[in-house]
């Protein structure tokens, strides 16, 4: 009998330092089938494929393909075993044409023979339903036509398992249509399918089954047929756990920030934000859910001043509520935002890369914000050495001592670092992003601590998470997002989990078009 | 699966202290000297200390020979000076040797315009001044393409170095003396009009001097202001600059401006205080082994000092070998070739950790 799964994954466990991506866990690809792989956010979805495309090398565990172990050490090693993957951030040369593009990294003489790709291209084109022009230059290409072209590789270069990476995050609902029915046709020729994906709807439409991972565990299957959105939301997001944060009613809340009609685009001309409009309040904490990718960066970014906005949108700082004075912030850059005496504290999502500098110490990072203060040409030495001792003291940093680079800090410590010096400068407004991710729980709840503390102090908190129990039972209210849009602002007190679920996965019909 | 492990792993250290960094050095630089003493004997039969004798002796044999190390080996630090800046912001200024012949170039049209007409001291002012604007010049318009379209600096600064030597040619052509010669000659031989004069009697000392109160002031410069802040942060990384309100593309520009400018002035004094005649071997590749300074030296422009007496001395003593011993010139440059290399290689040991496979298994145990 011939062997029923392309690939059965066994046990597998990655894990990054203290971090455990991927824990003991199992998948299985049916011959000629299209499965789900669904979870939130750091759930680990990618780091398994990644291990199944050659990228990473699992710490344990066992990988089949056809029946037989493997091992996979690189992406050299997938693709003689027929495994592709398309990854979300695609992997093409510019200024090369389709077929100059295909044939990079194949085996084979000095001499590119066009034509003959050329021709190969087209019949895999016709045999599918792809659309692509061999000697389209990638620069002229659309973010749906790259995807094609990525497909198209990967089946050029004899794919029998496809692993595409959440790719329909780019794609218009008429672009996502066309993918379905070439994976359809690929289905049907026998090619083996995993489509990474939060998107329930498509989860339903496009799969026979689904696998759903949770905090790096697998918490199980089911075929399509038998699932429904109630059931892959419970699946997904788990039983509500009660993790006692205190949280106070907000003491006199006053609209500080108002955002209209936020519309971002990013430089491939994708729509990010799609007319956004939300009023943030001091005194509480507003909490911004959604998947991945769904606008919550470039929200931030807008906010901060760091990313230009589509004509139109306007986000108005009122320093003393909403009668008083209203300032422009859009179109400012973060430097004449500080020079106009808005306190605007920011902990982005890559710490190392943007909130601090990775080489310096910790006193050299305190200086990041103030160290243009004062006429003298020389950066004050004495204040940033005494802020970093504060925070050292005061947050329970462990560092060898505050002359260590930043870099060398732990996770944890190194994003205390960064509160602590976004909180010293007495903010008016506190964004933070994913500010407890891959941090152990006493850390976690230090930062839970700081955030309360600033609300009380009467600082808008903003703060984009992905953990929904700590979302629901930290934030007074929590905006959804999805897909770019804002799809609802829900109660945090009253709100429920399944609830946030599904509004992260399905846009309502209102905010949608 | 072990099996398919490879046999050695690099891995990235975490930093190594200061005395065990230096102590590789020493020991990459006596495997070197042990190396060369090899392949000396080996290929000349000649006795290797009596080799490395001679070497001291090319470089400080003499008081006139340790000036002219001393000369040579101030003007390669000057550039390397000038590189520092811009190397910190990891803006890759390979175009030192053009940013040098302008300053030289400048320097040679104002002593040869002027020579008459201003006394020494306004000479050597003028002649500083627009060098050291010449070289910022050649600075700042690859800094303004990097910053205006993301144009690559490395490409960029490598190119304006050949229309440098290009604009030299000319310059030669219409400054040559005697007609025909093909070269300036020195220039005001007779007056000595805006030559960098003698300082207590040494003809070399006012360039050192120059030179080291440069290495300081740029080493404040980097670690102690403002300007020196926003570099370090835009060089580490441009998104944490723009997180910051610094704006990346006055950075860039600013700081190839003082790059090239101090390259300029390194122009000035090859110029004006040691060659007195400009030709297109004034710069001779020093823009080149500058790179090399500053790399070795991380930036840091006092350890700058004694890497470039180093390279200044192997390159005199490979002079020294060459003629003393009858030796072809290439074997001198074999020796140098693997001092350097040895030092080179050295930066790869003490930045990563080379593990074989049967004791990462073990390390991984205790570190776990």
């Amino acid at each position: 009998m011939a062997e029923e799964f392309a690939v059965r994954m066994v046990n597998i466990t990655k894990t990054f330092g203290h971090v455990t991506a991927n824990d003991k866990v199992y998948l299985e690809l049916r011959k000629g089938e299209i499965l789900s792989l669904l979870g939130e956010n750091g759930s680990g979805k990618t780091t398994l494929m990644n291990m199944l495309s050659g990228i990473y090398f699992p710490d344990s565990g066992q990988i089949y393909i056809d029946g037989r172990e493997v091992t996979i050490a690189s992406p050299h090693d997938a693709y003689r075993l027929g495994i592709g993957m398309v990854h979300q951030h695609f992997k093409l040369v510019d200024v090369l044409t389709a077929a100059e593009n295909i044939a990079l990294g194949l085996p084979g003489g000095a001499v590119v023979d066009r034509k003959a790709i050329a021709a190969r291209v087209r019949q895999i084109c016709d045999r599918y339903g792809f659309d692509v022009d061999p000697d389209k230059k990638i620069y002229d290409m659309s973010v749906s036509e790259k995807q094609t072209l990525e497909i198209v590789k990967t089946l050029y270069r004899g794919a029998e398992i496809l692993i595409l990476d959440e790719p329909t995050a780019v794609l218009t609902p008429q672009e996502t249509e066309k993918l379905f029915a070439v994976m359809r046709n690929m289905r049907a020729d026998g090619k083996s399918i995993i489509i990474i994906t939060h998107k329930l709807n498509e989860v339903l439409e496009i799969s026979d089954r689904v696998t759903v991972l949770r905090k790096g565990e697998y918490i199980g299957d089911m075929d399509t047929a038998k699932a429904d959105v109630r059931a892959l939301t419970d699946m997904m997001v788990g039983r509500t756990v009660t993790l006692n944060i205190q949280r106070d009613a907000p003491a006199d809340p006053q609209r500080r920030l108002e955002i209209r009609n936020l519309t971002v685009k990013d430089k491939d001309g994708v729509t990010r934000l799609d007319d956004i409009n939300l009023d943030v309040y001091a005194g509480e904490i507003l909490g911004v859910a959604g998947v991945s990718g769904c606008g919550q960066k470039e929200l931030l970014e807008a906010i901060a001043g760091l990313q230009p906005a589509v004509s139109g949108s306007s986000i108005k700082y009122r320093p003393t509520g909403p009668e008083g004075p209203a300032e422009e912030m859009l179109g400012l850059g973060p430097r004449a935002v500080s020079d106009r005496g808005i306190r605007l504290a920011f902990v982005p999502e890559d710490r190392l890369g943007m909130g601090l500098v990775a080489s310096m110490n910790i006193a050299g990072n305190m200086m990041l914000k103030e160290y243009r203060s004062g006429k003298s040409p020389l950066v004050e030495r004495r204040r940033p050495y005494d802020m970093a001792r504060d925070i050292v003291r005061e947050l329970e940093v462990v560092t060898p001592s505050i002359e260590t680079p930043v870099r060398r800090l732990s996770g944890g410590n190194v994003q205390k670092v960064l509160v602590g010096r976004e909180i010293a400068m007495h903010p008016t407004v506190l964004m933070s992003a994913y500010a407890v991710r891959g941090l152990d729980i006493n850390t976690s709840y230090t930062i839970y601590r700081l955030l309360n503390e600033q609300k009380k102090a009467g600082v808008a908190v903003i703060y984009v998470g992905e953990d929904l129990d700590v979302l629901l039972q930290l934030c007074d209210r929590i905006a959804v997002l999805c897909g770019g849009r804002l799809n609802d602002i829900v109660d945090g007190r009253t709100a429920t989990k399944e609830q946030v679920g599904y509004l992260m996965t399905n846009l309502n019909k209102e905010a949608g078009v | 699966m072990n099996n398919h492990e490879p046999l050695i792993h690099i891995a990235r250290r975490d930093g190594l202290v200061w005395w065990r960094a230096w102590c590789v050095r020493l020991v990459s630089l006596i495997l070197a000297l042990l190396v060369s003493a090899l392949f000396i004997y080996s290929i000349t039969k000649l006795n290797p200390a009596k080799v490395y004798a001679a070497m001291w002796e090319g470089a400080f044999g003499s008081a006139r020979r340790a000036w002219i190390t001393a000369r040579d080996a101030s003007i390669l630090l000057c550039i390397g000076v000038g590189l520092a800046p811009a190397f910190m912001m990891r803006f890759w200024n390979v175009g030192a040797e053009g940013q040098m012949l302008m300053g030289g170039c400048a320097t040679a049209a104002v002593l040869i315009y002027c020579g008459g007409a201003l006394s020494t001291f306004q000479l050597l002012l003028l002649s500083a001044v627009v060098s050291v604007a010449a070289g910022a010049v050649w600075g700042v318009i690859p800094a303004f393409f990097k910053a205006r379209w993301n144009t690559n600096e490395t490409l960029f600064t490598l190119m304006m170095n050949y229309i440098a030597i290009q604009i030299t040619c000319f310059l030669v052509a219409l400054w040559e003396n005697p007609k025909g010669s093909n070269s300036v000659g020195v220039i005001n031989q007779q007056t000595q009009a805006g030559w960098l004069p003698a300082l207590f009697g040494k003809q070399y000392l006012l360039n050192v001097v120059i030179v080291l109160a440069l290495t300081v002031a740029m080493y404040l410069y980097l670690k102690y202001t403002k300007h020196g802040y926003e570099i370090s942060v835009v060089g580490e990384s441009e998104n944490t600059a723009r997180y910051a309100g610094i704006s990346v593309k006055r950075v860039i520009v600013r700081t190839m401006a003082l790059s090239g400018a101090v390259c300029g002035l390194s122009g000035f004094i090859a110029v004006a205080g040691a060659s007195h005649t400009i030709s297109t071997s004034t710069a001779g590749g020093r823009g080149f082994t500058a790179i090399i300074v500053a790399w070795m030296a991380k930036f840091n422009t006092f350890v700058m000092i004694v890497i470039a007496l180093l390279l200044v001395f192997l390159e005199k003593g490979a002079v020294q070998i060459a003629s003393q011993f009858h030796l072809n010139d290439y074997a001198s440059d074999v020796v140098t070739g693997i001092i350097l290399f040895f030092l080179l290689g050295s930066e790869f040991f003490i930045q990563y950790t080379v593990r074989f496979r049967s004791h990462s298994q073990k390390n991984e145990e205790v570190e776990a």
